[in-house]
C-alpha cells in the first residue's frame, strides 16, 4: 500500500459499461428504504452504556459582557457529573473557526449573539442535565448592538471582535466588517454612457435556516489512550478535526472521528455544534457524553444563510444589450466569521450571473454584527446575487419592451465568455439553451382546481385551509437563470482521498472503497459504488464507514463531492486496477500476446481486450492477494482573487439551472401556490439519474421556501431570534411543493472526471427569482424583498 | 413531573379534584409542545387516554355530544353531515399524524386564540359539558372563553364533552397561514347559516385575545336578510349587504402584531374571509353552490 499523490490525470472513460449497476444507471441507494420507514439510525439515536447526557447553556441576550457565573446550585444537584465554563478549558487554544478562530468553545466574558453557548452540564438524566443547566446563574451587563451596516460602521461603533488578527484585517475598511472583494473590470461609467435605458434596484434577502431534519447530534467516547473516539453528524470529518484536536489540548490521532447517521446538512453542519462540547464533558467525567440538539436549540447551534442588502444598476442599448453593471452587496455575518469570506467570494465573483458583461463595478462586504452568525448555506452568496440580478433582467426587460428570456438569451454566457474576474469559462455554458427548454414547455392548464365537485382547494392558495375557491385568484408566470461555482475557490486546496482495495472473498472479487466523504444524503456512497464497478469491473463493493482513519475527503458542500471524492474514488481505482493488470502479467502473461500489446479492461469479474477477448478471470490473477492504494486527488488548482481588483481564475468550474415558475396567487389574500417549477439543467454527466432528479427537485424546492415562507426573524431592537421553531420558521410541505419537471443535459465538462458537473446548488439558485417574478407577473407589485409575506401582496 | 393515569371518568375527576393544579392531557398535541418549549413545567400531568367515554358521539335529535377526545380525524370523517364547519376547520388542524390524536377537549382546554375549532364552534353555536365531582354543567360557549388562554373551568372540573348545535343549513370555514397545509392560523373566520332561526353566526380566530363572534356583524346581516326577505327569496344577497358585513367583521377583529403576522393585515384577511365564505354559504343555501365545502 502507498499514498500517490496525482494531479489531474486525464478523465476519458477507459472502461466499458458491460458491468452491471456502473455510473449512468439509477442504483438504488442504501439508505433509502430504511430513512422512509424510519429504521435508520440517525446520530441522535446513539446510546453507549454508562453514558451521560451533555446539555448546553445558551445567552439569552445578543450582546453583554458577563460579569459572573454561579454554577454551584448545578453542581449540586443528583446526578450531575461536571458543569464546565470557559475556565475548565484544558488547552491554551480555546477558540475554533472554519478560516478565523473567532469562535470561543465557551463564552469568554462577553457574548456576542443571542444562544451562544456559555457553560456546560453533563449528567446521568437528559432532564437533570436540561434542570441543572437552569440553575447556573449568569449576570449580563448589556452592551450596545450591532444590528446592520449603519450600526456597524458609525464612527464610535463597538467593535463585535476587538484586537482582530486575521487576514483580511489589513484590507477591510472597518473591523466590524469580515472581508471586502471588489471587482473592477472594463469602465461602467464610461460604459453607461452608451446606455439607453437603465434599471436600478434595491433588493433585501432573508435569513433562511437550512432546516436540517436530523438536529445536531453525537456522542464522544474517552478512550485508554487519553484521547476520545467522536461519533458525529457532519460535513467534513476532518475540518473538525482540525478544530477540535487543539482546544481538547490532544494531537489529532488521538481524536479519532467516525461519521454517524446524518440527518440533512445543507451546509449547516460545516461549522462546529456539539462536537468540542461533547468531548470536553467525555474527558472531563471519563464517561461517554451524548449530546442531542432539539429543534428550538437548533435554530442556535448552526448558522443560517447571511442575510443580504443588495444594490444594483444595469444599463442597455435599446436592442437589449447590456453595456454595465454595478452593485453592492452587504451580506450580514453576524456575531462571528464561519464561512463569510468565502461567501463573500462568492457573491462578488458571481454577481454578474450568467451574462456578458464587459464593464463592472462590483463590492460585496461582510458585516461583524450581534445577529446570529451565518455562514454555509445550499448556494453560497450566489443565491442572495441570483435573486437581485434576475430581478434587474425583468426590470429591465419591461423597461425596454423585451421578452424577458429573449433579453437574457441575448446576454446569455457560453463557452469561452470572459468573466469579471478575467477567468475564461472554458467548458460548456448553455445558458440560451436552458432558457430554451423552459420557456418551450407546454405551460399547466388554467383553473386546475375546478372540477365537477367543486373546487380542489388543494390547487389553489390556501389549501386545506380552504380560503379561496378561486376568487382573486391570478396566475403569473416567471423565468429565471443562475450561476453557481462548483469545489472550493480562490486558490484553496481543494484535494480528496479514497482508498480502495480489491480482493477475492468467497470466490468473488471485491472492491473495498473508503473515504471520509460524509454521506449527508446526497447520495454519495450509492456513486462511489458505481464507479468502483465500474472501474473494477466487479459486482460486489463494500463502501467502508466513513471516518478519520483516511485522508480528508473536504467538504460535503459546494457541489462538489461526486467531482471531488468521486473523482479520488475513480483515481484509486485505476491505480489498483493497474496494479491488478501487473499482477496479471506476471502471472499470465506468457500464455497470450494480447497482454502485454492490447488496451486491457476489467469487466464482468473479468481480464478483457479492448476488443473483448476474455483473458484471466480475476479471481485467479488475484488468488489470495489483495491490492490496495490510498491515494489524494486533486481538481486543477485555482487562483485567489486580487483584492483591488478582484482579478483571478478563482473557480474551477460552473453550473447552470434555469427555471420556469407558474403560480396561482389569491391576490386578495396574498397568499400564494405555486404550481409548476419547470427545470433545466446541465449535468456534464449524470452518474446516476434518480439521484440527479432528486437533487434538483430538492434544490428547487429549497429555492421555493425561501421565495415564499422561509426566514429567521431577529428583532432589530433586541437581536434576539423571535422563531425558533417549525411552528413559525415554516419549510414547504408537499402541499406547498409543486409539479418539477426536470430537462437534463449531458454536455461533458473535459476537466472533470466523467464529464460531471456538480448539481445540487444551481437549482437552488434560480427556483427563489424565478417565483419572485411570477408573483411579480401576477400582481404587478415591484417586490423586493424575499421571502413575499402575504402584507406585501396586500399592502397590509 | 407526576404522570396521573386515572382508568375511569370518575377517577379522573377525583384526580383532578385532590389536584387542582394537574394539566389534563389527551392527544397531547398541545400539551407537549409547551412542555417542550418549557413554556410550562406543570407539577402533574393528568392523562386522559384510559378514559374511553371521552372518545365517543352521540348524534342526538338537536345536538352532537361529542366526546372532549374524539379526534379531528374522526369529526372529519364521520361527522361532516351533522357538524360541517367543526368538519372543515378539522381538516386544517396540523397534519394527518396530528389529528388522529388531538381533539375539541384539547383546543377548549388551551384556550388559545389561535385554536382552530373555536371559530367553527362559536358559528355552530354549543355549550361545553364541564363535571367535577361536585356534579356537571353546561356552559354556552359564548361564555367559555375569559381571557388570553383562559376559559370558564373551575379549577376541579374537567371537560367532557360539547354539545354542538346539528347543522341546520349551510356552514363553511376558512383559515389564513402562510403555508398551504399544516399551518397554524394567522387568523380564521368560521359561518353557520341557521336557516330555522333565520340567523347567521360567526366566529374569528387568532385576530383578537379571545376567540370572538363578529356579533355587530351577525346584528347588520341578519337585519338585512330578514328586511330583504332573503331566506325567503333565495335571492343573491346585494353586493352592498356582503361589503358591509365583511367590514364589520373586519371591524370586530382586535388582533396583535406578532412574527406570524401584522395586525392590519389580520383585520383585511378577516374581511375577505367573512365575505367569501358569506358568498359560499348562500350559495350552498339557495341550492346554486355545487358544494357546500372545498373538495379536498
Amino acid at each position: 500500500m502507498g499514498s500517490t499523490r496525482t494531479t489531474g490525470v486525464p478523465t476519458k472513460l477507459t472502461q466499458g459499461s458491460k458491468t452491471k449497476g456502473g455510473i449512468g444507471e439509477s442504483t438504488l441507494r442504501p439508505d433509502g428504504t430504511l430513512k422512509v420507514t424510519g429504521e435508520f439510525a440517525y446520530s441522535s439515536d446513539m446510546w453507549h452504556e454508562d453514558m451521560l447526557w451533555g446539555q448546553t447553556l445558551r445567552s439569552t441576550v445578543a450582546h453583554a459582557e458577563i460579569v459572573s457565573i454561579d454554577v454551584s446550585k448545578a453542581l449540586a444537584m443528583d446526578g450531575v457529573y461536571a458543569v464546565m465554563t470557559y475556565d475548565d478549558l484544558p488547552a491554551e487554544m480555546k477558540n475554533y473557526g472554519l478560516e478565523i478562530q473567532d469562535t470561543p468553545v465557551l463564552a469568554h466574558g462577553k457574548v456576542r449573539h443571542h444562544g451562544e453557548p456559555v457553560a456546560l452540564v453533563a449528567a446521568d438524566h437528559p432532564e437533570t442535565a436540561r434542570r441543572a443547566a437552569a440553575k447556573i446563574v449568569v449576570e449580563y451587563k448589556e452592551l450596545p448592538l450591532i444590528t446592520d451596516e449603519a450600526s456597524a460602521t458609525a464612527p464610535d461603533a463597538v467593535l463585535v471582535h476587538e484586537g482582530r488578527t486575521d487576514s483580511h484585517m489589513s484590507h477591510v475598511p472597518h473591523p466590524n466588517i469580515v472581508h471586502r472583494q471588489p471587482i473592477i473590470r472594463g469602465n461602467a461609467a464610461e460604459a453607461a454612457k452608451k446606455a439607453d435605458v437603465i434599471v436600478k434596484g434595491e433588493y433585501t434577502f432573508g435569513m433562511q435556516d437550512q432546516a436540517f431534519l436530523g438536529p445536531e447530534s453525537g456522542l464522544a467516547v474517552p478512550a485508554e489512550d487519553g484521547g476520545v473516539d467522536l461519533y458525529v453528524a457532519t460535513q467534513w470529518l476532518h475540518s473538525d478535526l482540525e478544530q477540535i484536536a487543539p482546544v481538547l489540548g490532544l494531537p489529532e490521532e488521538k481524536v479519532r472521528m467516525t461519521l454517524s447517521g446524518v440527518g440533512g446538512a445543507f451546509g449547516g453542519r460545516e461549522d462546529i455544534s456539539m462536537q468540542i462540547h461533547a468531548c470536553l464533558l467525555a474527558l472531563r467525567t471519563g464517561k461517554p457524553v451524548k449530546i442531542v440538539y432539539n429543534r428550538f436549540e437548533s435554530f442556535f447551534g448552526h448558522v443560517h444563510r447571511h442575510p443580504a442588502k443588495l444594490t444594483y444598476e444595469h444599463g442597455a442599448t435599446k436592442d437589449g444589450k447590456l453595456t454595465h453593471m454595478k452593485c453592492r452587496i452587504v451580506l450580514d455575518g453576524g456575531a462571528y466569521a464561519s464561512a463569510s469570506p468565502a461567501v463573500v467570494g462568492n457573491a462578488s465573483s458571481l454577481s454578474v450571473g450568467p451574462y456578458v458583461i464587459d464593464d463592472v463595478e462590483i463590492e460585496a462586504i461582510a458585516l461583524y454584527t450581534n445577529n446570529p452568525p451565518c455562514g454555509a448555506m445550499r448556494g453560497f452568496g450566489a443565491v442572495q446575487a441570483c435573486f437581485a440580478y434576475e430581478a434587474q433582467m425583468d426590470k429591465l426587460a419591461a423597461k425596454l419592451g423585451m421578452d424577458p428570456v429573449e433579453l437574457r438569451q441575448l446576454n446569455a454566457m457560453e463557452q469561452g465568455t470572459l468573466l469579471p474576474t478575467g477567468q475564461v469559462v472554458d467548458s460548456p455554458a448553455p445558458v440560451a439553451e436552458i432558457l430554451r427548454r423552459v420557456k418551450s414547455r407546454p405551460l399547466p392548464p388554467e383553473r386546475q382546481w375546478e372540477s365537477s365537485e367543486g373546487a380542489d382547494v388543494r390547487q389553489l392558495p390556501g389549501g386545506l385551509s380552504n380560503t379561496t375557491h378561486g376568487e382573486g385568484v391570478v396566475r403569473g408566470v416567471g423565468y429565471a437563470v443562475g450561476i453557481k461555482n462548483v469545489g472550493f475557490s480562490e486558490g484553496f486546496d481543494d484535494y480528496s482521498t479514497a482508498k480502495v482495495r480489491m480482493e477475492v472473498i468467497n470466490g468473488e472479487p471485491v472492491a473495498t472503497v473508503h473515504t471520509a466523504m460524509a454521506e449527508v444524503g446526497q447520495g454519495g456512497v450509492t456513486v462511489h459504488a458505481q464507479i468502483a464497478r465500474t472501474e473494477l469491473g466487479v459486482n460486489q463493493v463494500t463502501i467502508h464507514p466513513a471516518d478519520t482513519q483516511v485522508g480528508s475527503a473536504g467538504s460535503s458542500s459546494a457541489s462538489r463531492q461526486t467531482y471531488v471524492t468521486g473523482g479520488a474514488v475513480k483515481n484509486s481505482c485505476e491505480l489498483v486496477r493497474e496494479k491488478v493488470l501487473e499482477i496479471g502479467r506476471r502471472k499470465f502473461g506468457s500464455y497470450h500476446p494480447a497482454w502485454a500489446t492490447a488496451e486491457l479492461l476489467l469487466e464482468g469479474g473479468k481480464v478483457v481486450t479492448d476488443g473483448g477477448e476474455v483473458l484471466a478471470d480475476l479471481v485467479d490473477v488475484l488468488e489470495d492477494e489483495s491490492v490496495e492504494i490510498e491515494a489524494e486527488w486533486r481538481h486543477r488548482p485555482t487562483e485567489p482573487f486580487d483584492l483591488k481588483t478582484g482579478q483571478g481564475n478563482g473557480h474551477v468550474q460552473y453550473s447552470f439551472a434555469a427555471h420556469r415558475a407558474v403560480v396561482e396567487v389569491d391576490t386578495e389574500l396574498g397568499l400564494v401556490k405555486v404550481i409548476e417549477l419547470a427545470v433545466a439543467q446541465d449535468v456534464g454527466k449524470a452518474l446516476n439519474p434518480l439521484s440527479v432528479l432528486g437533487q434538483i427537485q430538492g434544490g428547487t424546492t429549497q429555492g421555493l421556501g425561501v421565495a415564499v415562507m422561509e426566514e429567521i426573524i431577529v428583532d432589530p431592537k433586541t437581536a434576539k431570534v423571535k422563531n425558533p421553531s417549525f411552528t413559525d420558521y415554516l419549510i414547504p410541505t408537499i402541499l406547498d411543493t409543486p409539479t418539477i419537471p426536470v430537462d437534463v443535459l449531458e454536455l461533458a465538462d473535459e476537466h472533470a472526471p466523467y464529464g460531471l458537473r456538480g448539481i445540487g446548488e444551481a437549482p437552488t439558485l434560480s427556483s427563489t427569482p424565478a417565483v419572485l417574478a411570477a408573483i411579480r407577473n401576477a400582481t404587478g407589485l415591484e417586490l423586493n424583498k424575499t421571502p413575499v409575506r402575504p402584507e406585501h401582496l396586500t399592502g397590509t | 413531573m407526576d404522570f396521573l393515569r386515572p382508568a375511569s371518568w370518575e377517577e379522573a375527576l377525583a384526580a383532578k379534584a385532590e389536584h387542582p393544579t394537574a394539566v389534563p392531557i389527551a392527544g397531547g398535541t398541545d400539551v407537549m409542545v409547551e412542555i417542550n418549549f418549557d413554556h410550562r413545567r406543570p407539577e402533574y400531568l393528568l392523562d386522559l387516554n384510559r378514559v374511553v367515554e371521552l372518545r365517543e358521539w352521540e348524534v342526538g335529535e338537536e345536538t352532537v355530544r361529542l366526546g372532549a377526545s374524539v379526534p379531528y380525524t374522526q369529526i372529519m370523517e364521520e361527522l361532516r353531515t351533522e357538524l360541517p364547519g367543526l368538519a372543515l376547520a378539522s381538516h386544517t388542524v396540523a397534519s394527518p399524524q396530528i389529528r388522529n390524536r388531538g381533539g375539541v377537549g384539547g383546543n377548549l382546554g388551551t384556550a388559545s386564540p389561535a385554536g382552530d375549532a373555536h371559530p367553527a364552534l362559536l358559528a355552530a353555536g354549543c355549550e361545553v359539558e364541564v363535571e367535577s365531582v361536585r356534579g356537571s354543567r353546561l356552559i354556552p360557549i359564548d361564555d367559555f372563553y375569559t381571557g388570553v388562554k383562559r376559559n370558564a373551568l373551575a379549577e376541579d372540573e374537567l371537560i367532557r364533552a360539547v354539545h354542538i348545535k346539528k347543522a341546520d343549513g349551510p356552514q363553511q370555514y376558512s383559515k389564513v397561514g402562510t403555508r398551504n397545509a399544516m399551518v397554524i392560523a394567522v387568523c380564521a373566520f368560521g359561518i353557520a347559516l341557521h336557516p330555522e332561526t333565520r340567523t347567521v353566526r360567526t366566529g374569528i380566530g387568532s385576530a383578537a385575545p379571545t376567540p370572538i363572534r363578529a356579533k355587530v356583524a351577525e346584528e347588520f346581516l341578519n337585519a338585512a336578510l330578514d328586511e330583504g326577505g332573503f331566506w325567503e327569496s333565495k335571492k343573491i344577497i346585494t353586493p352592498s349587504i356582503a361589503k358591509q358585513f365583511a367590514e364589520l367583521a373586519s371591524g370586530a377583529a382586535n388582533p396583535i402584531d406578532d412574527v406570524r403576522g401584522t395586525a392590519s393585515y389580520r383585520r383585511h384577511a378577516v374581511g375577505i374571509m367573512a365575505r367569501r365564505t358569506l358568498g359560499w354559504t348562500w350559495e350552498s343555501y339557495r341550492g346554486k353552490g355545487r358544494s357546500i365545502e372545498g373538495v379536498a
